[in-house]
Formats: C-alpha cells, structure tokens, sequence
C-alpha cells in the first residue's frame, strides 16, 4: 500500500521535525513569562484558584496570605532567572506542618497551569517553569507515612 | 485450560466497584492529565506497542486508579480488537487483564483454516514500580523504572502446533524506563523485554527456527502539545521464531487526545511488519480508554 507508506513517512518527517524544534525563547524564562508583571499575576492567579480550590484550601486556613502572596511572587521571579532576591523561609521549613500528600502538590501545580493558561502562556513555556518547580515536590510533600488523610 | 478470564473481570471490576464507593482520596485522581499514560496493546499502561514505568490510572500513592479500554487494529489483511480492564494500587502495583481477538478474514481461508478463522488471547498482566520518579523529578536524569510480567494464554493450541509454535501459552519479562523531559514537553521510554512469543503470542509461544527467550526492544517517544493533546511514535522488535512465516518488527505514529482525565483517544498508523506470509501489515489503530 505506497498510499500508506508514503503517509508514513511524511508523518514521521513531520513528527522529527516537532521533536526537534527546540522551544521558541526570547530571552530567560523570566521576560517569557512576562517580566515582573507577568509572574506577579501568575503567581497571584495561582494563589486565587488555590484558596478556592475544594482540594486544598484548608491547607490554608492558618496562612498570612498577604505574605504568601508577596513571597510566592519572589520565589517564582527568582526561580526563572528575574532580578530578586527571596526572603522567605526554605520549602521544607514553610511546608512541614501541612502533611502535605502528592495530590495536593498536583492539586496545585494544575492551579498554577490555569493561572498561566489565563496569562496566555504557551504550553511549551509553561513546562518550563513546571520543570523547575516540580523536583520541589521532595520538600514540600510529607514522607508516605505522615498520613496526610488526618487533613483532607 | 481452566483459566476463568471472567472471574478476574469480576476481580477489576470489584476492585473499582471498591474504590467508587470508599472515601475520597480512595480515588484522588491526583496525578496530573497524561501522566498516568495509555494502555498498550497487551493491556499494561504504557503507549500503543510499548508497556511504560508508569502506573496506569489517575492515583497517587495513597489511592488507587482503574480504568477499561477497547481497541481496534486494522491492518492489510487482519484485524487485531482488545478489550481490557486495569487497576493501579497505590501509584506502586499495577495488575491489567485483556483479551485479544484476532480475526485472519480471508486469509485465515488461504492458509486452510477456514474464512474469518479467530485465534483469541488472555493477557495477564503484573507491573511493579521499582524507583524513580519519570514525572516530578524533574532536576535529574533518572527515569521511572519499573518491572512486569504478561502472562498470555492462546486458545488455539492445535493449529499453533500445526505452524510450528511451541507451546500455546508464554510468560513476557520487561523492564521499563520513562522520563518525561518537561523543559522539552517529551516523553521517553525505553522497554526491555524477555520474550518467546510469535506476533504477541497470538501465533503461540517459542518455534521451529527457535525455541528460547530472545530479549527485544521497545521504544516510544511522545511530545506533548496541550494539556490535552499529544502526538508521538513508537517502535518494537519482536522475535522470529517460525519457520513458516518471517515475522518483523512494528511501529507506530499515534495522536491522543484527552479531554479529561476519565477518557482518551487514541488513533495512529501502524505497521506491524509481516504477519503469517501476508507481508506490510499497515492500517490504523484506534483506541479509546475510560477510567479515573
Ligand atoms: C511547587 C509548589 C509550591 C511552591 C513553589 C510553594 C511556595 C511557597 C512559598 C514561597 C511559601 C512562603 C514560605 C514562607 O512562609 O516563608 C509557601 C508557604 C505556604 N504554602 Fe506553599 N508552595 C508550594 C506548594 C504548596 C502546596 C501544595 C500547598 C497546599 C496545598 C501549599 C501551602 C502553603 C501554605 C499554607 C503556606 C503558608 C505556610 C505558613 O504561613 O505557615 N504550598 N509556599
């Protein structure tokens, strides 16, 4: 069947071509981010959908929100490579008390894909700050025996 | 054989019956939308052709995730139909039962057994976690490792005789390792695979040319483009054990979409090479899973 074939190969040329373009990037993850104002409002969009998120918003109850708001911020703004400096408290130290279970972590990350969705991120820029948050999933998670289900 | 594939639907379907109606986080759909992969041909999450390091279903370790799956394969001269349900325990055990139908059409005419001649396979399957994290572990080049076992029993032992085969059932060994690369929005995974069976087994287990454990490989890659959409490839090397007929490998393009995390499409080109001296097997693979 050359019909097939030759759709074959034209699909595995097109599929090579996609694998090996790289990601379109104007500058640091920063400036594609929208620069300060951008990850202001990303970060401000993730934390909005958090607090009313039936999954995890009781995690919050004891939060100084106006704060988290401020460091989040921060965190992001330093994490893709913007000019600030974090002063807050290490993911271990700010998570510890929460019993924290991977569907709560997941639970916010697609918050934070909404946020970014909203800003008219585009996706392949949006997994690179998802790569660079995710591996913080060994300090912010509780260890397997923490029994997270004491706080739903 | 005594095997009572119903009984082990019954099994599933009681394990997610279980889940549904246990509290929340019983089933917390937990894991992110396409990090929990499809379900490959024999039944184990993974992509089309290949079993991934995955855990199949949406649960994370403190809950479980199931889901049921039916595809198509149409290929030149045969079609290839799945059915098949899958449980994930605690994002570390995955246990998947399929049965495959494979319809020869004419050619089951051609070769003496007769026109529309079916050759049916269970498909038993285990997978175990063993480290890694392929999707969160994002600052490190350790992949999701995983092992597993299909256990497959065909139920046309006389004509698999006939051809040369074996035997008419076959235990498969993988290895399995996956990475999802997010700064790249890809997916890869390589599988490793002990293996005697003749065209996944439905050609039976072991033959006249050879008759031992051969280790093939399987490969796929995907790229994400949305949330919700992906599009990839993928390649798998498969023994040949027949005198009778030569048999190839196969590979696959696919495109999967998922609207949400209880349902996804999948549809591809496929070619599994030559099967049973019909050469080119190429057509379409189509796929649609539902689960949480
Ligand atoms: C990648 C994921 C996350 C990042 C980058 C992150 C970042 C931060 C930062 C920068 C702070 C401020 C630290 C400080 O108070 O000095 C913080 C605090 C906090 N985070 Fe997260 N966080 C993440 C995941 C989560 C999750 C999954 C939850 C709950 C579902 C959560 C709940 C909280 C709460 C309640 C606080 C305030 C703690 C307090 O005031 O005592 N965070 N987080």
């Amino acid at each position: 069947m050359p019909v097939f074939s030759s759709v074959s190969r034209l699909a595995a040329m097109a599929l090579a071509a996609a694998l090996l373009a790289a990601p379109a990037r104007a500058g640091t993850l920063y400036d594609d981010l929208g620069g300060r104002a951008g990850v202001q409002r990303i970060a401000d969009g993730m934390l909005q959908r958090a607090l009313s998120d039936p999954r995890i918003k009781d995690k919050f109850q004891d939060a100084d929100i106006e704060r988290l708001q401020g460091l989040l911020m921060l965190d992001f703004c330093k994490l893709a490579g913007g000019p600030c400096r974090y002063p807050g408290r290490d993911m271990a130290t700010a998570h510890a008390d929460l019993n924290l279970a991977p569907r709560h972590f997941n639970a916010i990350v697609e918050d934070l894909q909404d946020s970014m969705q909203a800003e008219g991120i585009p996706f392949r820029t949006q997994n690179r700050l998802l790569a660079l948050l995710a591996p913080m999933h060994r300090d912010i998670v509780a260890p397997p025996g923490a029994k997270p289900e004491a706080t739903p | 054989m005594t095997w009572k594939p119903l009984h082990l639907i019954c099994g599933l379907a009681w394990a997610a019956a279980a889940a549904g109606v246990s509290p929340a986080q019983a089933q917390d759909r937990g894991k992110l939308i396409a990090t929990a992969g499809l379900i490959q041909i024999e039944g184990a999450g993974g992509g089309g052709l290949a079993p991934w390091a995955l855990i199949t279903g949406y649960g994370t370790r403190d809950s479980v995730g199931a889901n049921v799956h039916g595809t198509v394969v149409r290929v030149t001269n045969f079609t290839l139909s799945t059915l098949g349900a899958a449980v994930g325990l605690y994002d570390r055990v995955e246990l998947s039962y399929t049965r495959q139908f494979f319809d020869t059409g004419g050619t089951g005419r051609a070769l003496g057994l007769g026109g529309g001649y079916q050759f049916s396979q269970d498909v038993f399957g285990v997978k175990l976690r063993v480290f890694g994290d392929g999707i969160l572990d994002q600052d490190s080049w350790l992949p999701q490792v995983a092992v597993g076992m299909q256990y497959k029993v065909n139920n046309r032992t006389d004509v698999l005789r006939a051809i040369g085969a074996k035997s008419d059932q076959g235990a498969d060994f993988y290895v399995a390792a996956t990475k999802l690369f997010l700064t790249q929005s890809l997916l890869l995974n390589a599988t490793v695979r002990m293996t005697r069976a003749n065209q996944f087994g439905i050609l039976g287990f072991g033959g006249d040319r050879s008759d031992s454990y051969h280790p093939e490989f399987e490969g796929s890659a995907a790229l994400l483009l949305s949330r919700n959409w992906a599009v990839g490839g993928e390649y798998r090397t498969k023994p040949d054990n027949l005198r009778f007929a030569r048999e190839g490998d196969a590979y696959d393009l696919f495109v999967t979409w998922l609207p949400a995390k209880w349902v996804s499409a999948t549809l591809a080109y496929v070619d599994l090479g030559s099967i049973a001296t019909r050469k080119h097997q190429e057509g379409v693979y189509a796929s649609l899973q539902l689960g949480f």
